[in-house]
């Protein structure tokens, strides 16, 4: 692909970075953090800044082969300990191979009597010796703000902090300076004024009792990075950032052809069914049957052996299941087989970013060819429509990017247009099914009609949808004057017209029958009229006879006449007479 | 204020932790010394710890500051930064202020 590159073009490694292993925030930062110098993360109470200073180091270590010391100012390291180990991280272990060093420093102001002129040399011994001992190429300072509440002298404080950032620099070590955020400034005691070359700001926010967490890189040093606020997520796995705004429309396209799991469909896309990678939106009223071409197309996908991960926000798993019992599908092997995955949940639960990012994890971890999301209307419930349309661009983008197939329905309400959704996505999606109603003759029965396929020559016949116990049926719609007609209109239709076959049929009937009754007269007349004849021709063939018989007779008598007289002999003279 | 009392402890324990010969270790270690003669006369035991020597001792008093005073005795631990230039605030500091008094 030489098409790539669009987007995203990150600056030349001029800079040298550490990757920090955190989903995500590595793409977001073209490579990591700058190498070898100090990043500030700062951000309000509970946004995840130990856990994200935490993770650059344990990933360091475990991914990267970089130790890394861990100068906490806030827990103990039991305490840190116990915190990261249902992330999996297991600090003790990773302590006895000396791959990392948690320091714990406390320091208390009622402990502590100030008279006359310090430095903070101690922490400088302290660190260099974690440093040196383990060979670290990663440090963390969490939070090293702490210091002013311990320490009045605030000039001897900026001093000597400023001279530990250069002394990190010095080392060589890549180092992450956690930073709680003050009113109106990144942090509290203004540390980014010492640390200029990569600030991050974490930030959890509550809207409309709804929470998420964001994460933007203020400002990164002689490098290219992305801008924008990019939710992230802190899970069973650690933190996920989702830089999905970055895409650009690079991925690649497959010619395959899929079946959506309805036969008719197939052919009505052009005879093939949807692209692989392609995005398809159902849409229609309610009742109008998108379930059942949902998951059509989700038992199809497991039918071919494909993963399939199904969202569904008003529904549970059990309910879709049984409901699909009553149209011939039974998804019941899928689940079981572990081919097809449910993720039920209501869209209230969490937020957008947090829905998008839940899709990311489970895309990533359960690797879907196809992915249903049924309905996507509910997400503007979350947040605003221009939230949710952005979201699901993302998320479209995202199933794009992975190739998978993604089937979104999408309720539209009666007053609504109907070619159009809610969430105006219908300009980005490939193949735009739409379900409709149609009411005639006291009935509402079921229409589907192909609106868009990009790509394909699809049919633009509105076919009637039946949902049937053997699964989706698409009739042929009775095309009439009076418009399409469906249901039992449709049959009325059909019989009417069989009706109408039949009367025709029968009168070519009578006809053939008619002509075989004359032709059967003609016939006998016929025979008649020869047996007449042939009587006629008897008849005188018998008075020839007669005749003949007659004159025979009449001859006889004549020569015995002249026998009689004794002329001559009777033989003779009776042919002398004839020669005469 | 049992710890006040004059005579609990026979012997104070002090630690001071320095980083090397630097003025302020050296200014610490000499005001700590006049101090302890004028108010703890053969009641003290000075042991100063060079983190530059032994940086591995640092973490277990919790050192942060240089030069730190550190009181092991008598209890409860106390902890003094800076150089004691101040004789009056050591004093209070090492809460020998109300022994003086007495």
């Amino acid at each position: 692909m030489n098409l790539q590159n669009g987007g995203q073009s990150v600056a030349t490694p001029s800079l040298p970075k550490a990757p920090t292993g955190i989903q995500g925030l590595d793409e977001v930062t073209g490579g990591g953090l700058p190498r070898g110098r100090p990043t500030l993360v700062c951000g309000g109470a509970g946004c995840g800044k130990t856990l994200f200073a935490m993770e650059f180091l344990v990933r360091g270590v475990v991914e990267y082969g970089e130790p890394g010391v861990f100068m906490a100012f806030e827990e103990t390291a039991a305490e840190l300990a116990q915190n990261v180990r249902s992330l999996g991280f297991d600090l003790d272990e990773l302590a006895k191979q000396k791959k990392l060093s948690v320091d714990f420093v406390r320091v208390e102001r009622n402990e502590i009597e100030e008279v006359g002129d310090y430095d903070l040399e101690g922490l400088f011994v302290r660190l260099g010796h974690a440093i040196d001992s383990i060979g670290a190429k990663r440090v963390v300072l969490d939070t090293i703000e702490t210091l002013f509440s311990g320490f009045s002298n605030a000039g001897v404080l900026r001093a000597e902090l400023r001279r530990l950032f250069r002394w990190l620099k010095d080392k060589g070590v890549t180092a992450v300076i956690t930073g709680e955020r003050g009113e109106g400034t990144l942090t509290r005691h203004g540390l980014e004024e010492y640390v200029s070359d990569c600030v991050i700001l974490l930030d959890h926010r509550v809207i409309d009792q709804v929470s998420t967490r964001r994460l933007r890189i203020v400002k990164y040093r002689g490098t290219a990075h992305g801008t924008n606020e990019y939710p992230f997520l802190i899970d069973a796995d650690g933190i996920s950032v989702l830089p999905i705004t970055s895409l650009g429309l690079q991925h690649k396209v497959s010619n395959e052809r899929i079946s959506s799991g309805i036969p008719r469909l197939d052919a009505m896309l052009g005879g093939g069914g949807y692209y692989r990678g392609s995005s398809v939106l159902v849409s229609g009223t309610a009742g109008a049957g998108k379930t059942s071409v949902a998951t059509s197309f989700a038992d199809a996908a497991c039918r071919r052996g494909e993963n399939c991960l199904y969202f569904a926000f008003e529904e549970s798993p059990g309910q879709i299941v049984r409901n699909l019992h009553s149209i011939g599908l039974d998804l019941e092997p899928w689940t079981k087989q572990g081919l097809l995955q449910f993720h039920a949940v209501r869209s209230t639960l969490h937020g957008l970013e947090m829905h998008l990012a839940t899709f990311h994890k489970l895309v990533k971890d359960f690797r879907p060819q196809a992915v249903v999301l049924d309905p996507i209307g509910t997400l503007v419930q979350v947040g605003t429509r221009r939230e949710a349309t952005a979201m699901l661009t993302r998320f479209i983008d995202f199933m794009k990017v992975e190739g998978i197939t993604a089937l979104l329905t999408n309720l539209t309400s009666g007053q609504d247009n109907l070619e159009s959704t809610d969430v105006q996505i219908s300009s980005i999606v490939d193949t735009w099914l739409l379900l409709r109603d149609i009411e005639l003759g006291g009935e509402r029965n079921r229409a589907m009609y192909i609106l868009k396929s990009r790509g394909m020559a699809h049919s633009n016949q509105i076919r009637e949808f039946l949902l049937t116990d053997r699964g989706i049926e698409l009739q042929d719609a009775y095309l009439g004057p009076e418009g399409v007609l469906t249901g039992s209109m449709r049959q009325a239709q059909e019989a009417r017209e069989k009706a109408v076959a039949l009367a025709q049929k029968e009168a070519r009937e009578a006809k053939e029958r008619d002509r075989a009754r004359k032709r059967e007269a003609l016939e006998a007349r016929i025979a008649a009229m020869r047996k007449e004849f042939e009587a006629e021709e008897l008849e005188a063939d018998r008075q020839a006879l007669q005749e003949e018989a007659r004159e025979k007779v009449l001859t006889q008598d004549r020569e015995a006449m002249g026998l009689s007289r004794h002329a001559e002999k009777a033989s003779t003279k009776a042919s002398q007479r004839v020669g005469k | 204020m049992s710890a006040a009392d004059p005579g609990t402890p026979d012997i104070w324990e002090l630690r001071l932790y320095v980083a090397g010969q630097s003025p302020k270790s050296v200014a610490a270690f000499a005001n700590l010394k006049r101090i302890c003669e004028e108010h703890l006369p053969g009641r003290y035991k000075i042991e100063v710890i060079d983190l530059m020597l032994h940086p591995q001792l640092a973490a277990g008093d919790q050192i942060v500051a240089i030069p730190t005073l550190v009181r092991k005795l008598p209890e409860p631990l106390r902890r003094i930064v800076g150089d004691l230039s101040n004789t009056e605030r050591t004093l209070v500091g090492l809460q020998l202020r109300p022994a003086q008094n007495e």
